[in-house]
């Protein structure tokens, strides 16, 4: 179980005095106080924790941002920073003597620019809101988490989020240009513009991936791409998942980056054809979903290469999409596979470390045997291009043994996974949820770095307070 | 290009006399910095010295070099990643990519000729100046593809940051904080990068075009092409390239043989209304694009100052007009016209045209490299914003409590 330092009594005493001074900062209908109205931001995507705030407030402005955030500082309360939360690792978790400061309301897109390809546009709109606007001229934004419907790009900045195609076009961090970002004293600082480098400190890529412990974002420019003049996907199953991964080496050694290249292993691939109906292979142990880019002529030449290479692999089954239509049938299943999962296990818990490619065979046999240890099912999908894992953990959250079990189950992959020289984290966070993993990865003396620079920003460690770094030894939050 | 007279004299004298210290190991440079600190005495830093002339000149009597720390350490082309200590020189690194068809995806410019230097820079120079060429419109810049690093903090510890995976959020990316950063917040002692593989063909469309408004109108159409253009620069009047005459905008493409060719098809048909097209095949791209990367069509001779400024391609032409009319500034264009490449006097009159130029298109400027009579007394980057500023040397105090590492090298 995961521990929340203790609130501090004398905020919450004050509440009701903090909640009228909130009032007089922002209009009447942004200032939450009600239990009631408060209940949809007591937990994030990690739904087995939830607290309460002290207060919820939902501002429309940068400057009612920044208004909030010197109130805040000048009172020593603390601040939990929220986009649409869709944190998996609990980022947005809130703290019982902190104010929930909400974007959802900040989602005008203020500018868009074809000719230079950028757009500028409130942290509250969300991924796909960015696409939604410049699609019809054949632009995109690229960075596509699987939330990307939901989630947004005042999120995504904080959690540095990827998704299946940030193989070839990057994470948020390599399409972003520039910032409006609020400190915690208040003050609001312009990061970064429409250009692609600014000179000096990279304050964008320190805060991109920051997880709300340096600032508020307020305002996001992005790159925007101009679309491939088209997209295809196929499929090709193996019966070991060395085999799988050995493919998948020789497609990059081959020269080709493919837009997408994911990985499911047989309980995955099992849950996800029961759900989509996608005509995934039951009989296979792994199975890739390639994508690629182009013409027509392009696509079927690129397809046509990768069926070559896998077919030296002996797959036990291919499937190129001959349309539009096919390839989003292939994609079905694996974007609904987190929700497939769901069918057939009450609850599960979606881990995500990432590893270098080479040792996927071994990892994913260590998990197969932990997963026999704890009595528990896992199902695995991940981006094989870039060895981001989500082992998804079946539990039930109506036994605490089973969760106990699935949390220490976790765990143990996590620290495989630096064992192995990867990471605890490759899209979702450290949040609250990897915290105090943090010590597996890094010394204390490399931890103390970072708190310094987390310092450096927040003297008082009140932005999203107990995230990220673990508590032990941690004065700053020990009071 | 030659060495810039009087520059090596002034920026250096100082420093060579008072020798230089170059470990051969980690834990013995991280030594000598801890020795450093309780003396508190200010170290210039650098691998081979081929960027002093960069920014301004370090307040410092020591050098501490990264040259003796070279080799590759890990190279895993599956995996897409390379790992090099810091002082390996970059050709280096790039024939050990160009062996397994790979190479460093910001294709980093090789500066020897410009900054006068008898050979080639290292890897933790090219990753501590976050030096980017021409791919950068397309794939990022360098800081976007460096995965992982080992340090050394002006107190003389070693810190990790980041790893050797691709993608990594744990913890505070410190990897793109040292990017770029010149040294000032803590020395690069092994660099991780990401890697892809090199293209099979690569062809370029050079395009006759009237003035600069012109061809960066005619580069944003080709970057706003579903083709996937991974270079476009425009060449000004008297660059010479190829027999190439008048102002040329280049949009390049890589990719498969068969994909090229359909591509720049595609491309010359829609930018036909901006300009009469030639087709540079594969070795000729390369030649060109070499020559972009190093900022070669400059013509800048070695007693000018070099210029980079950064902003929205489309107030390009407006930083052309200005400077042309504030001085005979030379200009080259790249990314689309969002990097202008200048060379001018090296004085202060110049220097102010520039930074006026660059802040009323809104965007960015670097003296790149200038000598020490006038870089040493104008701001070399834009000035940070006052709260930010403060954050700034709480960062630095953090990495670097004294202030040793490259003492005034960003600013003063």
């Amino acid at each position: 179980m995961i521990s929340l330092p203790a609130p501090k009594p004398d905020i919450l005493a004050r509440r009701d005095a903090i909640l009228a001074d909130l009032g007089r900062l922002l209009p009447a209908d942004a200032v939450i106080g009600e239990t009631i109205r408060m209940k949809p931001y007591e937990t994030d995507g990690l739904a087995a924790y939830r607290q309460m705030p002290l207060a919820v407030v939902l501002p429309r402005t940068t400057q009612e941002v920044a208004q909030v955030l010197r109130y805040c500082h000048a009172n020593g309360i603390r601040v939990v920073p929220r986009g649409a939360g869709t944190s998996l690792s609990g980022g947005a978790l809130p703290l019982a003597d902190a104010v929930v400061i909400g974007l959802m309301r900040m989602n005008r897109i203020k500018e868009i620019n074809l000719e230079d390809r950028y757009a500028v546009v409130e942290a509250g709109v969300t991924n796909i809101g960015i696409t939604k606007a410049v699609e019809g001229d054949g632009f995109f934004y690229a960075p596509d988490p699987s939330s990307q419907l939901a989630c947004m790009i005042g999120g995504n900045v904080m959690m540095n989020s990827g998704g299946a195609h940030c193989l070839k076009y990057g994470v948020t961090a390599n399409n972003l240009l520039g910032l409006t970002f609020v400190t915690i004293e208040g003050e609001v600082i312009e990061i970064g513009g429409n250009y692609l480098d600014a000179a000096g400190y990279d304050w964008l890529g320190l805060i991109t991936g920051s997880e709300g412990q340096l600032g508020m974002v307020t305002d996001v420019t992005v790159r925007i791409l101009r679309g491939p003049e088209g997209a295809r996907a196929m499929l090709a199953a193996f019966d070991a998942v060395e085999v799988a991964g050995a493919a998948v080496d020789a497609i990059i050694g081959s020269g080709i980056i493919p837009v997408a290249l994911e990985f499911m292993d047989k309980p995955c691939i099992h849950a996800c054809e029961a759900f989509a109906h996608a005509g995934y292979p039951l009989d296979a142990e792994a199975m890739l979903i390639i994508e690629v880019e182009g013409s027509v002529a392009e696509q079927d030449m690129l397809l046509g290469k990768i069926r070559d290479i896998c077919a030296r692999f002996n797959p036990t089954s291919m499937k190129l999409a001959e349309s539009a239509e096919q390839s989003l049938a292939i994609w079905k299943g694996r974007k609904g596979a987190f929700g497939a999962v769901g069918r057939i296990s009450p609850d599960y818990l979606c881990m995500d470390g990432t590893i270098p490619t080479g040792e996927l065979p071994h990892v994913l046999k260590r998990i197969g045997e932990m997963s026999v240890q704890y009595g528990l099912g896992v199902a695995n999908v991940f981006h094989a291009g870039d060895g981001n894992l989500h082992p998804l953990i079946m539990f039930d959250a109506n036994d605490p043994e089973s969760f106990r079990k699935a949390e220490e189950f976790g765990g143990d992959i996590l620290k495989l996974c630096v064992e192995v020289g990867g990471c605890l984290t490759g899209e979702h966070g450290v949040g609250v949820e990897k915290r105090d993993l943090m010590t597996t990865q890094f010394t204390l003396r490399e931890l103390d770095l970072q708190r310094a620079i987390k310092s450096a920003f927040d003297a008082d460690w009140l932005l999203n307070t107990a995230k990220v770094f673990p508590l032990a030894d941690n004065p700053k939050i020990a009071a | 290009m030659t060495r810039p007279e009087g520059q090596g004299a002034e920026g250096l004298g100082e420093l060579m006399g008072a020798g230089s210290i170059a470990p051969a190991t980690e834990e013995s440079l991280a030594a000598e910095i801890t020795r450093a600190h309780a003396a508190r005495e200010p170290l210039c830093i650098e691998g081979r010295g081929t960027k002093r002339a960069m920014l301004r000149p370090v307040q410092a009597a020591r050098t501490l070099s990264t040259r003796n720390l070279t080799g590759i350490t890990l190279y895993r082309p599956t995996e897409l990643m390379i790992r090099a200590r810091a002082g390996t020189p970059l050709p280096e690194i790039e024939a050990a990519l160009a062996e397994n068809n790979q190479q460093i995806i910001a294709e980093p410019p090789d500066l020897t000729a410009m900054f006068g230097a008898s050979e080639a820079g290292t890897l933790g120079g090219a990753v501590s100046a976050n030096l980017s060429g021409p791919r950068r419109i397309m794939w990022g810049a360098m800081r976007d593809h460096v995965l992982g690093i080992r340090a050394v903090t002006g107190e003389g510890e070693v810190f990790r940051s980041g790893g050797r995976v691709l993608k990594n959020v744990t913890g505070l990316d410190l990897c793109k904080l040292l990017t770029g950063a010149h040294g000032t917040l803590g020395v690069l002692t092994e660099v991780t990068l990401k890697v892809l593989p090199r293209a099979e063909a690569t062809g370029t469309l050079a395009i006759r075009v009237p003035d600069a408004a012109g061809g960066v109108a005619a580069l944003s159409a080709a970057l706003g092409s579903p083709y996937g253009v991974s270079g476009a620069a425009l060449l000004i009047e008297g660059h010479g390239l190829l027999g190439l005459e008048g102002i040329i905008a280049l949009a390049r493409i890589e990719d498969f043989t068969e994909s090229v060719r359909y591509r720049l098809g595609r491309l010359r048909t829609e930018l036909a209304a901006h300009g009469e097209a030639t087709l540079l095949d594969t070795a000729a791209s390369h030649a060109v694009w070499r020559s972009v990367r190093d900022a070669e069509p400059l013509g800048a001779t070695p007693e000018e100052a070099i210029w980079r400024i950064s902003v929205a391609p489309s107030a390009a032409p407006g930083v052309v007009a200005a400077l042309g009319r504030a001085f005979a500034a030379k200009l080259m264009l790249d990314w689309g016209g969002g990097l202008i490449w200048v060379a001018g006097p090296a004085r202060e009159q110049a220097h102010g045209a520039v930074m006026q130029a660059a802040a009323a298109a809104g965007g960015s400027f670097t003296l790149f490299r200038g000598p020490a009579s006038l870089s040493a007394h104008v701001p070399v980057l834009p000035e940070e914003a006052a709260p930010l500023a403060a954050i700034a040397r709480r960062v630095r105090a953090a990495l670097d409590p004294l202030g040793l590492l490259n003492p005034g090298r960003m600013r003063g």
